[in-house]
């Protein structure tokens, strides 16, 4: 099937199979293989992405149902010189080791903060259900979170 | 972790939805494909055909109008559990919170949660206890069906093939009218190993004038707590005395698998039941 | 020539981190070759039974699908999956890397389709007909040892892999004559290690150049080199292992496995790069479980709560055959098993038990969370027995601060400690007597409400290598080279591959300091064995202690002769060249080289120096003389729901000492994930499988994995008691947090049910099994 969206900011036209998940095509097709996948029950929240805005698990979607969206992946979300404050967050309070559910973590974190610019420690916890670290103990995710926060509400 | 292969359409109108539907046997209905698309990818379902009704316009919309609540079929969780006008309806945006998770809740709808049926899906109890009734449209016209008549078995929903679910809605709760609505997750998957919606009226301090009560997460079923409803219906009950009442739930029929026992589930119910309808008596008379 | 600390000790971010933020970084599942094939595995349905028939017809007919193998492909020219730890006298039978006419396990990879497309692959796997007889299996390992039960192996005529004895002469003598003893039987259930990445392996055969590259998660690229060879006969310098990015390890990564070699065979089969990336419910199913530990345990002990001795048997379960370090898992948890108490004596016994399951091997701790477990539930046992405060009764046990090295009654020899000064400072920072009252007040209002109390060692830095012997190639040594440029800049090699743990930020912090150069002119290398000169790996708290300490040589070594280099230069002796932060100097002259003069120096090399080869490099081997042991003490408070079991986790505080530290900011990290790794297996974690012997399970659905909502902010403090085993001062830190907090909050729990009369509980700490507790006590009359 014929598709057409923009991925990063960026038209890409594309012809997939119904059944390939947008996990897949971002990653297989596009090459944007920042976005990872860690389970197959809509659980781990690795492959998470926005979908117009939304944060969304990319391995629960078909590519075909992106069709004329706007997806953005931990790819678009800033530059080595210009990092997004969240992933500035992450860096600055050591909120990844490994790295794998990482940018997962920063699309989830980033969609909290757009809807929430001053969650409660209760709140990032709670916002963060759908994604799991094994390797932080989520508590430097948090700090993470919250210092993204600080900074993007003081404009940084 | 792949689904077989199937083929796709998104259809722009529901009249051209259902056609597509009944025009091959087997077809199912892609809502959020929060629960399809896990299923389609363990190989658990398959279908020839899958029917996106994601791009048919305005079959996400809710409104509050007329005394009425409507949340089209493709409206998400999120944009239920955060609609302005359902803010008074407590349980709404409780049931939500405890949904799943943010990504999930912005994907999966709240028509798809209650045609799927899982016995521990989360809105199915909110939809028995606001006593909401669900427009099915297929190819023959359209149909009603109430949330009493709504889950039939296991897995198995009113929903016939060829069907798709339009709309549901429910009558706004008036005065003097409390919701609530609180679970036990289960520690992995996040769903109700026990959750209870409850729609009470008290119009005098104290006194359930009528209480609705829907039941998930118990059951292979979710059910409506009647006996509970019928014995609390003009009692001025609240703490031990309200346990009791709710210790014993006829409906009951528990379920037993590695994350709980059929008994512990009987018990939960009873425990959540009380401190769930205490919450919405609390409400009606704020 | 000590030089002042710049960046050791200070909380310096990842340097890792920019490609990790940004979606860059490369881990295996990201490689993508040219002609490249994807791997699909078919994997046994069930746990036992001989396969009748594996048609692959179907699978075959699909035009993408290139080969489908099974083991009748394989026979006669691989070896199996290695196994490094076959102990003495063990019964042991070669894991084939597909199943060769048996399977034994649920998950077992039976055949493998190899498609030129990834969603082909799995189609055809589908497609491949698996008929097996199945036979009744046993999944318990009490069950497995009893007559008459389903044989893993019919030919050894018991599932008994190996019984292991491990006596002490005091021990019957002390249990005679104690005032009293305790026994309990304690189950470490089996959990899965679950690193988010799962394993993935990309190998490439090159038939011009001979050349076989392996892109693998792996925490042991070296050791994976060897056992590829080892299996598929190929002359190791015909092998390249690459770790990329590794998500998680957790010591599931440790051992090398059956498809880590199979899809090398493969490759060179088909003379085509071949992909396999395992899917998460084939992580559940096939990749090493830990813990599965039942242990009866007893200690006998004085009138004033010293005990005197301990003596447990322990039933491990080994799984469905041995993985690489599986069968030697278990004698750490006899290693441990007197913790940090002055104990006489310990007599353990060790039946290691094949059941139709997923083999066991290294998780987080390995065997040390499990003696920790024991003895923290013993000594709870005895200050209930004697009504003693649980506090009071640890510090009447801990090993008096002046006694070490101190050699525990099991042959392990604590390398430093000071039990006392951690112990006081988690108390202060805990608040314990003011605990002890809220709780108290709490009780009083007829809630829930306890305190838990750990206190723990642990064994770290493994070494030496003495004992060490093929099929294993390696001891416990690590490997660092480093490389200085005619610039100053500094390569850093390191054998101890890392997966998330930070050595690219820590040994440059070393480095950096050592020569007096900026971070920015440091990269560290690890993780290919083409460039990386061999090594071991990152598992085990060895990446600092071991891996760090051969950086600390190599850049001795390079300081040395940079030292000869500058004398030279500044026309003066050696003895005379000062160096301080990177600065040589001749002692009371004012001439000054930095370490980049020296660098470029020792390259252009205008100035021959007599004896001396040009460059500047060195390559340093670490060999451990004894084991680290890093400790600590754990606190916390939770709360019971006493209508529904369920629990809360109210604070954790948690002090630890783990010598000096290079990054707070990693140590932090290291300590905060462990902890809740451990909380993670008392509180929900628990791999189960049915009597039939099917994984329930095998998703996300049914593991209930840690997640951040159930956890308060972790309360952390130090002591620092260096190591003198090594010249960093440093003890381990990766597992510590796995070792403490498990007991921990048992503790707490069976505190808060105590005054039910509640004596014992397993894990995982459900609310079921809570719930259950506090029934059948207010059935039986308990105290409310």
């Amino acid at each position: 099937m014929k598709i057409r969206l923009t991925v990063n900011g960026e038209a890409q036209d594309a012809d997939v199979a119904p059944r390939t998940l947008l996990v897949h095509f971002l990653r297989e097709e596009l090459g944007l293989t920042g976005t990872h996948i860690g389970c197959e029950t809509s659980l781990c929240g690795a492959c998470t992405v926005h979908l117009d805005g939304k944060a969304v698990k990319s391995c629960t979607l078909f590519a075909v149902q992106a069709d004329g969206c706007a997806v953005r992946t931990i790819e678009g979300m800033g530059e080595a010189d210009a990092l997004h404050p969240v992933q500035k967050g992450f860096w600055e309070e050591h909120g990844l080791q490994c790295g794998y559910c990482t940018p997962g973590m920063i699309m989830a974190t980033s969609a909290l903060l757009a809807e929430n610019a001053s969650p409660s420690e209760a709140q990032i916890r709670h916002a963060l259900e759908g994604n799991i670290c094994r390797c932080t103990g989520y508590q430097q995710i948090v700090n993470a979170v919250q210092h993204a926060a600080r900074a993007m509400r003081e404009g940084k | 972790m792949i689904p077989a292969e199937f083929d796709y359409a998104a259809p722009r109108s529901l009249d051209e939805a259902v056609r597509l539907l009944s025009g091959t046997e087997g077809a199912k209905v892609l809502g959020g494909g929060m629960s399809l698309i896990p299923a389609l990818k363990h190989r658990l379902s398959a279908a020839p055909l899958l029917v996106d009704i994601g791009r048919i316009a305005g079959l996400d919309q809710i409104s509050v109008t007329g005394g009425r609540i409507r949340i089209g079929g493709r409206a998400t969780h999120a944009a239920v559990m955060s609609h302005p006008g359902l803010a008074r309806v407590h349980a709404f945006a409780e049931a939500g919170e405890v949904l799943a998770d943010p990504q999930v809740r912005n994907r999966g709808t709240f028509g798809g949660s209650l045609v799927h049926a899982d016995p521990a899906a989360d809105w199915t109890a909110l939809f028995l206890a606001l006593g909401g009734e669900a427009t099915l449209v297929s190819a023959k016209g359209s149909r009603c069906v109430g949330s009493d008549q709504f889950f039939q078995s296991l897995m198995t929903s009113a929903v016939q093939e060829g069907e798709i679910l339009s709309e549901v809605s429910f009558p706004l709760p008036g005065p003097k009218t409390g919701t609530a609505y609180s679970k036990l997750r289960q520690p992995a998957s996040g769903f109700a190993i026990v959750g209870v919606a409850v729609c009470v009226r008290a119009e005098r301090t104290g006194v359930i004038d009528e209480a609705r009560i829907g039941v998930t997460g118990v059951n292979s079923v979710p059910f409506r707590a009647r006996s509970l409803e019928d014995k609390l219906r003009g009692k001025a009950v609240s703490g031990p005395a309200l346990r009791a009442f709710c210790a014993e739930i006829a409906e009951a029929s528990p379920l037993s698998d590695m994350h709980a026992s059929a008994e512990y589930r009987r018990h939960l119910l009873g425990v959540y039941a009380a401190r769930t309808i205490e919450r919405a008596i609390g409400r009606a008379q704020a | 020539m000590a030089l002042k600390p710049v960046m050791v000790g200070e909380r310096i971010k990842r340097r890792e981190d920019p490609r990790l933020i940004r979606g860059m970084a490369t881990y295996t599942d990201d490689v993508k070759l040219h002609g490249m094939l994807h791997a699909a595995f078919v994997r046994s349905d069930h746990a036992a039974g001989r396969i009748v028939k594996i048609d692959a017809t179907r699978a075959k007919e699909r035009p993408s699908v290139v080969a489908v193998f099974t083991f009748d492909d394989l026979r006669g020219k691989v070896g199996a999956a290695p196994c490094t730890a076959v102990l003495p006298g063990m019964n042991h039978s070669p894991h084939p890397l597909l199943a060769d006419g048996e399977v034994r396990y649920a998950g077992q990879p039976v055949a493998v389709v190899i498609a030129r497309e990834k969603y082909a692959a799995r189609d055809a796997a589908l497609d491949v007909e698996v008929e097996i007889d199945a036979r009744d299996a046993v999944v318990d390992p009490e069950a497995a040892l009893r007559p008459g039960a389903p044989l893993v192996y019919e030919q050894f005529g018991t599932n008994l892999a190996v019984h292991l004895a491990m006596p002490h002469p005091e021990t019957e003598r002390l249990f005679a004559e104690a005032h009293g003893t305790v026994a309990l039987r304690l189950v470490n259930q089996r959990v899965a290690p679950v690193p988010m990445e799962g394993r993935a392996v990309v190998a490439h055969w090159e038939d011009g150049p001979q050349k076989l590259t392996v892109w693998t998660s792996t925490q042991t690229p070296h050791g994976c080199k060897q056992q590829i060879a080892i299996c598929l006969g190929l002359p190791e310098l015909r092998i390249r292992v690459i770790a990329p990015e590794v998500g998680g390890g957790f010591g599931q990564k440790i051992p090398n496995y059956g498809e880590e070699c199979l899809l090398p065979w493969i490759s060179r089969q088909l003379r085509r790069p071949v992909k396999w990336a395992e899917t998460r419910t084939e992580n559940l199913a096939a990749s090493a479980h830990g813990r599965g530990h039942v242990s009866h345990v007893e200690a006998a002990y004085d009138r004033d709560g010293k005990i005197r001795a301990v003596r447990g048997k322990t039933l491990a379960e080994l799984g469905a055959f041995a993985s690489m370090l599986g069968p030697a898992i278990p004698t750490f948890t006899h290693l441990l098993a007197a913790g940090p108490y002055t104990i006489q004596a310990v007599s353990w016994e060790i039946d290691v038990v094949y059941t139709h399951t997923m083999a066991t091997d290294a998780y987080r701790g390995a065997g040390r969370p499990e003696a920790a477990y024991n003895i923290e539930r013993l000594m709870d046992a005895v200050a209930a027995k004697l009504s003693l405060d649980r506090v009071e009764i640890r510090k009447r046990n801990l090993i008096a601060a002046g006694s070490f090295p101190y050699s525990s009654p099991t042959g392990a020899v604590y390398d430093s400690g000071n039990y006392q000064a951690c112990l006081e400072k988690a108390l202060a920072k805990f608040d314990y007597a003011g605990a002890v009252a809220a709780r108290d007040r709490a009780r009083a209002e007829g809630k829930l409400a306890g305190i838990g109390v750990a206190t723990f060692t642990e064994i770290c830095g493994l070494g030496p290598s003495t004992g060490t012997a093929p099929p294993a190639r390696a001891g416990t040594w690590e490997s660092a080279e480093l490389r200085v440029e005619p610039t100053g800049a500094v390569t850093v090699m390191t054998g101890a591959s890392p997966h998330g743990q930070g050595q690219e930020t820590a040994f440059a912090q070393m480095v950096g300091d050592a020569f007096g150069i900026d971070i920015d002119s440091i990269n560290v290398v690890h993780g290919d064995t083409d460039m990386v000169t061999h090594g071991v790996g990152t598992f085990g708290s060895r990446g600092l202690v071991v891996g760090g300490t051969a950086v600390h040589m190599a850049a001795q070594k390079i300081l040395a002769k940079a030292k000869r280099i500058a004398a030279h230069l500044l026309d003066t002796t050696e003895e005379r060249v000062n160096v301080e932060s990177g600065v040589f100097s001749v002692v009371g002259g004012a001439r000054k080289l930095s370490f980049a003069d020296v660098a470029s120096a020792a390259h252009t090399w205008g100035v021959a120096i007599p004896g001396e080869e040009p460059g500047l490099e060195a390559v340093a081997r670490f060999e451990p003389t004894g084991t680290t042991f890093p400790f600590g003490a754990h606190f916390c408070t939770v709360s019971i729901d006493r209508d529904t079991g369920e629990l809360t986790l109210e604070r954790f505080v948690s002090v630890d000492d783990v010598g000096n530290i290079i990054n707070p900011l990693l140590a932090d990290g290291q300590r905060l994930g462990g902890i809740i790794q451990g909380l993670g297996q008392a509180m929900c974690e628990e791999v189960r499988y049915d009597e039939s012997g099917q994984l329930m399970t095998a998703t996300f659905m049914d593991y209930a994995m840690p997640r951040a909502a159930m956890f308060p902010r972790i309360e952390m403090d130090t002591t620092c008691t260096p190591s003198p085993l090594n010249p960093l001062g440093a003890k381990g830190i990766g597992e510590l947090g796995t070792i403490g907090s498990t007991p921990c909050i048992v503790s707490a729990v069976l505190d808060a049910l105590a005054p039910l009369g509640v004596t014992h509980v397993d894990m995982p700490l459900k609310s079921e099994r809570l719930w259950r507790l506090i029934q059948d006590a207010q059935k039986n009359g308990g105290a409310r």
